[in-house]
This record gives structure tokens, C-alpha cells and sequence, in this order.
């Protein structure tokens, strides 16, 4: 039952992806060019309504659907942030497309995207393979 | 139904791509997080003795529920809903693609570079096989992207998520603004 609850909510996140045109190759060229403001207006108001919802959780001390408690998310540093996330930006680049938006193009039915898809999780296996031999 | 049909405005799109935050926590005390599906991949199908892999995955399975949903929600949004306009970007933007031979046309990408048949050539074995290793690699290196850090991350004021969000945003705009314009040249 859980389970099937990610799909749904996977689907209305893929949904608002795919009209809200994020997962678009031209929003994302206009995006890196500063010449349009919709992508920032979408990060705009994605962001403080995730952050409302994370506040509201948390002051109405609501439990989860399982009766635990809300654990705040916590994201500790490391040089991989830095270096990892240019190597992702300049791959954002190229693609036009995050992590996310690979899935929902190969739904919304373009076969490139699975390559490239195939490729990230070749890239994530590269990662993996040397992660001994990089600056955490 | 026409609300179905076309494209939503940042102010509609934005709050429901945001609401999945809080959603996610309460179903399950879950991130939103979705390169950490690609992990789960390489663990399930090929660990071989690589410590990143070396999990267990089935535990964390619920990434995977959620990557069936997204793809489930490109249909609806690519293909049974699917906006019959090209997207409405500025005008120099389009003007810029059209001096480099890339039209705007209807749908999400631009047909004549993401297409199969690209493979042959050197510019699609960058667009798509190239840029879809980075993306994996430094993904996973930062330990998320534009969903983990970009939006988990910044809504709950994390500040290696902003200096993350801040980095991957610098990479894809120097690298439009100086690689890309070469590598659509070609």
C-alpha cells in the first residue's frame, strides 16, 4: 500500500515536472542563458513551500503515516559538493536534463533519454568504481 | 481538461514540485531524492565488491516506487496530455538556437539532437553519452542533485545543499555559455 503511495506521489512529482515544462531542453538553455523566468520562478516557489511544509510538520509535531517522528533532513559537507556539482552542472549542460527529468522524458516516450539515462547510471558505476581513488 | 492540456505557469508548478517535500516526509519520514535511485540501480544489478554498492538495497526501495511514478507521470504529461505548442521560451533564446541549426519545435527536446541516430555522430555520443556519465558521476560525487540538494536540501536551510545548488548552477551556465554553443557546431 506504501509503496503503491511513492508511485502516486512520483507521478503528480513527474506531472508537475512535465507541465511546469522543467524537464524541457529549451527552458533549460533559456535558464542558463538568464533570458527567461520561469525556471527561477519555479525554484522560487518550489523551495519556500517545501520549507513551509517541513515547518508546518514539524510545529504541529504531526507523526508520519507510520507514527514516527519527522526527522528533519540534514546534509553534511564534503569536497564532493563542490566538485561533484560542477561535474553535474556541465553534464546539466549538455543534456538538459537532472536526474529526475531522465525518467520522466523516457515516460513521456523519447528513447534518447534512456541512453542517457543508461549513461547516468554508468556515470553513478564510474562514480562508485573509483570513489577511493578522489577527494571525498 | 484544458488545465490538463496546457503547459502550467511557474506559480502552479513550482508549489506542487515544492509540496513533495513534506509529502514524502509524511508518508514515510523519506527525502526527496532521485540520484540516489541510480545507486540503488548499480546495487541492485551490478555491485561487483564496489563499497557504494554494497548495501542493502531492497531496504531503500522506496526511490525506485518513486522512479516508476515519475516515469508514469512523463506519459501523462508527455503523451496523454501532451502540449501540442512548441514551449513558449524567449524570443532570444530561440533566436540564438536557430543560429545554431536547433528550431524550436513542439515537445520537451529538440528532435534532430536527441534522437537514436545521433549515435553516430560525435555531437550525440556528447549530448547524450557524455553528458548523461556526468550527470551520473557528479551526482552521485555531491551525494544528490537538483531534487536532493536543490529543492530537500535548500527547504530545509542546509547550507552544503545551497553551496551544492550554487555549484551546479555555475557548472551548467559556463558551460552553456562556452562549451555548448562549440559542441552544437559541430
Amino acid at each position: 500500500m506504501k509503496k503503491f503511495m511513492f508511485v502516486v506521489i512520483g507521478a503528480f512529482f513527474g506531472l508537475a515536472l512535465t507541465k511546469g515544462e522543467a524537464v524541457s531542453w529549451y527552458r533549460m538553455q533559456e535558464m542558463f542563458r538568464f533570458e527567461g523566468f520561469h525556471m527561477f520562478g519555479i525554484f522560487m516557489t518550489a523551495i519556500p513551500t517545501g520549507a513551509l511544509g517541513i515547518l508546518l510538520l514539524k510545529k504541529a509535531n504531526v507523526k508520519t503515516l507510520e507514527g514516527e517522528r519527522v526527522e528533519s533532513p540534514v546534509k553534511v559537507y564534503h569536497h564532493g559538493i563542490i566538485i561533484g556539482s560542477f561535474i553535474f552542472g556541465f553534464g546539466w549542460a549538455l543534456t538538459g536534463a537532472c536526474p529526475g527529468p531522465l525518467y520522466v522524458q523516457v515516460g513521456a516516450g523519447y528513447w534518447a533519454s534512456g541512453i542517457v539515462l543508461l549513461a547516468a547510471l554508468a556515470g553513478t558505476w564510474l562514480y562508485g568504481r573509483f570513489q577511493k581513488y578522489l577527494p571525498d | 481538461m484544458d488545465f490538463l492540456m496546457k503547459p502550467w505557469p511557474w506559480y502552479v508548478a513550482g508549489p506542487c514540485i515544492g509540496i513533495t517535500v513534506p509529502l514524502l516526509i509524511w508518508v514515510g519520514n523519506k527525502r526527496l531524492g532521485i540520484s540516489s535511485s541510480f545507486r540503488q540501480i548499480c546495487a541492485a544489478c551490478l555491485p561487483a565488491n564496489i563499497p557504494l554498492f554494497k548495501f542493502d538495497w531492497k531496504k531503500e526501495s522506496w526511490n525506485l516506487y518513486f522512479a516508476v511514478g515519475l516515469i508514469g507521470g512523463g506519459f501523462l504529461g508527455g503523451v496523454v496530455f501532451r502540449n501540442p505548442e512548441p514551449v513558449q521560451i524567449s524570443a532570444k533564446t530561440v533566436a540564438y538556437l536557430e543560429s545554431k541549426s536547433v528550431p524550436l519545435e513542439p515537445g520537451l527536446l529538440p528532435p534532430s539532437l536527441f534522437n537514436v541516430h545521433q549515435l553516430a555522430s560525435v555531437k550525440g555520443w556528447l549530448l547524450l553519452v557524455l553528458g548523461g556519465l556526468l550527470v551520473g558521476f557528479g551526482t552521485r560525487y555531491a551525494r544528490g542533485c537538483t531534487s536532493g540538494h536543490g529543492i530537500l536540501g535548500l527547504s530545509a536551510l542546509q547550507w552544503p545543499s545551497l553551496l551544492a545548488t550554487a555549484c551546479f548552477f555555475a557548472g551548467g551556465i559556463l558551460f552553456s555559455a562556452f562549451v555548448l554553443p562549440w559542441i552544437l557546431a559541430l
